[in-house]
């Protein structure tokens, strides 16, 4: 009980940074308005001639691989630049506590994000008749899909002061591995590889994982996937963590 | 309360410590000095859980650091140096954080936090973010923070650093005050505080123990009688201290 007491208690101040700076606002403006962009001007929602928020789900992936680093970048890096690191560990708080404290603060917080497109949902149902189900499964893929993102940003923060450097570099591994499964690229690979190889490279990317999910599919691979992928990179996070303390 | 054996730490190819040993026991001030860099603030580092040493063994009220970390934790109050807190938090709401994580709840957190308020008198700056308090401030909200729980063991990490003379003064009362009760290890720059408050003190240069003993011992070791004159003398190079050290400190501490 009082393991997750101090989870909570680290998921509580967390979140309280958020809420209690101007960052909150401005990632939520930034991301109402550029999801709305994708979706109704790159995203064509209503040349499309169909109720469903394809359009908008099609850019969530390139969308979170900037705007999730944006909210990860800080966990650990800004601990290490003000030296409070050495506060939250002489506490009586494991490295774990601490990582899946973090972790939840910033998830809880993408997740309400995601959430406040609602009146896209809202504006489908009203225009024409969407299959719900499909939107819903979408949105448990988008929820996935930045817990892996942050759960990558979260080991580019620990290994760094510099937020600047975490920013870059988790972007720059999201989007690597998202790359994997993008059409041109593996077109491209297509040219060195055989079909077989190729679908185990692309079996890598979060798009591959992430498509299903806006197809309506809820498969538990792509969960597991997802999961297991998030589990990795927290896990070398703990490893980055307790490195720090053995310097 | 705190036994610390044979602590060796290595940075990289760098000796940071080596073969510290000491202890300290409960209603003991020790004061610990020694130059920049000679390893003050590891060996705190290392007590309080934070780094781990490379060798050697630390035992904080029975409990040894590295098999039973957390339980050690939670009997040690500890002050960082330079207080390095949560910037954007306001001073209520950082202190009640630490109490949550020190499992206080209910009724026994609002007494620890009104406790902590008047003890190091933070209830003018209670409402404001730590980003804007002066040094003073900062560094009595960083002392609430060790001191919340109650803790059997403070371990400060130079606690008057960069305060006026009537903060250090104040700092120096409460320290004495606890100190009747817990085992207190505080690092300084400032001889005559050693003087003021310890029961006993350490003198650490380039890592190693040069001198442990009281301060009145101390001082009776130099013509002069005074204390800086001894700090010269054992932590100054081109003094002979390397080779006279073991058999000095060994001496001291049957004096103490």
């Amino acid at each position: 009980m009082s393991y997750f007491n101090t989870t909570l208690a680290i998921t509580k101040r967390e979140l309280q940074v958020y809420l209690g700076s101007p960052l909150a606002f401005v990632f939520l403006i930034a991301y109402l308005i550029l999801s709305g962009i994708f979706t109704f001007t790159l995203g064509g929602f209503f040349n499309m001639n169909e109720a469903s928020l394809s359009s908008f789900f099609n850019w969530m992936p390139w969308l979170l691989i900037f705007l999730v680093p944006a909210v990860g970048m800080r966990l650990w890096s800004e601990e290490r630049r003000l030296g409070t690191i050495e506060l939250l560990l002489t506490l009586p708080v494991t490295v774990w506590q601490a990582i899946i404290g973090k972790f939840l603060a910033s998830w809880i917080f993408l997740m309400v994000a995601i959430s406040l497109s609602f009146p896209m949902i809202v504006t489908v149902n009203w225009l024409g008749d969407p299959d719900n189900g499909v939107i819903v499964s979408g949105y448990v893929g988008c929820f996935l899909l930045a817990g892996t993102y942050l759960a990558v940003s979260c080991l580019a923060s620990s290994m760094t002061r510099n937020q600047v450097i975490a920013f870059i570099f988790s972007v720059m591994l999201c989007l690597g591995t998202t790359l994997l499964g993008f059409a041109p690229i593996t077109n491209l690979l297509s040219r060195w590889l055989t079909p077989e190889s190729i679908e185990r490279v692309a079996n890598f990317s979060y798009l591959s994982h992430f498509d299903s999910f806006q197809r309506g599919v809820l498969d538990t691979r792509d969960i597991v996937y997802f999961v297991s992928t998030a589990a990795f990179y927290l896990f070398i996070t703990s490893l980055v963590v307790r490195q720090v303390r053995a310097r | 309360m705190i036994k610390v054996d044979n602590l060796f730490k290595t940075f990289g190819n760098k000796q940071v410590l080596s073969d510290v040993s000491f202890e300290v026991a409960p209603g003991e001030v020790l004061g610990f000095l020694g130059p920049n860099g000679a390893g003050k603030s590891t060996t705190m580092r290392i007590i309080t859980g934070f780094l781990e040493p490379t060798a050697g063994r630390v035992e904080v009220c029975g409990f040894d650091l590295s098999t039973h970390a957390l339980q050690a934790k939670e009997t040690i109050g500890y002050l960082p140096e330079s207080a390095a807190l949560y910037e954007e938090m306001t001073v209520g709401n950082f202190l009640k954080f630490i109490a949550e994580i020190r499992g206080l709840r209910g009724a026994a957190q609002r007494q620890a936090l009104e406790r902590v308020c008047e003890e190091c008198h933070l209830d003018r700056v209670w409402h404001q973010a730590i980003d804007t308090l002066s040094k003073g401030f900062r560094q009595r909200t960083g002392l609430a923070q060790a001191l919340i729980h109650d803790p059997q063991v403070l371990v400060l990490d130079e606690p008057t650093d960069g305060l006026d003379p009537n903060q250090k003064f104040e700092i120096r009362e409460l320290i004495t005050h606890m100190g009747r009760s817990k085992a207190i290890v505080f690092s300084t720059h400032v001889l005559e505080e050693v003087e003021a408050v310890c029961s006993r003190a350490i003198v650490i240069n380039a890592g190693v123990i040069v001198a442990n003993g009281t301060p009145r011992e101390f001082k009776a070791r130099t013509p002069s009688g005074r204390m800086d004159d001894f700090f010269r003398l054992v932590t100054l190079a081109d003094t002979p201290h390397p080779t006279a050290a073991p058999s000095d400190t060994s001496n001291l501490e049957t004096h103490a």
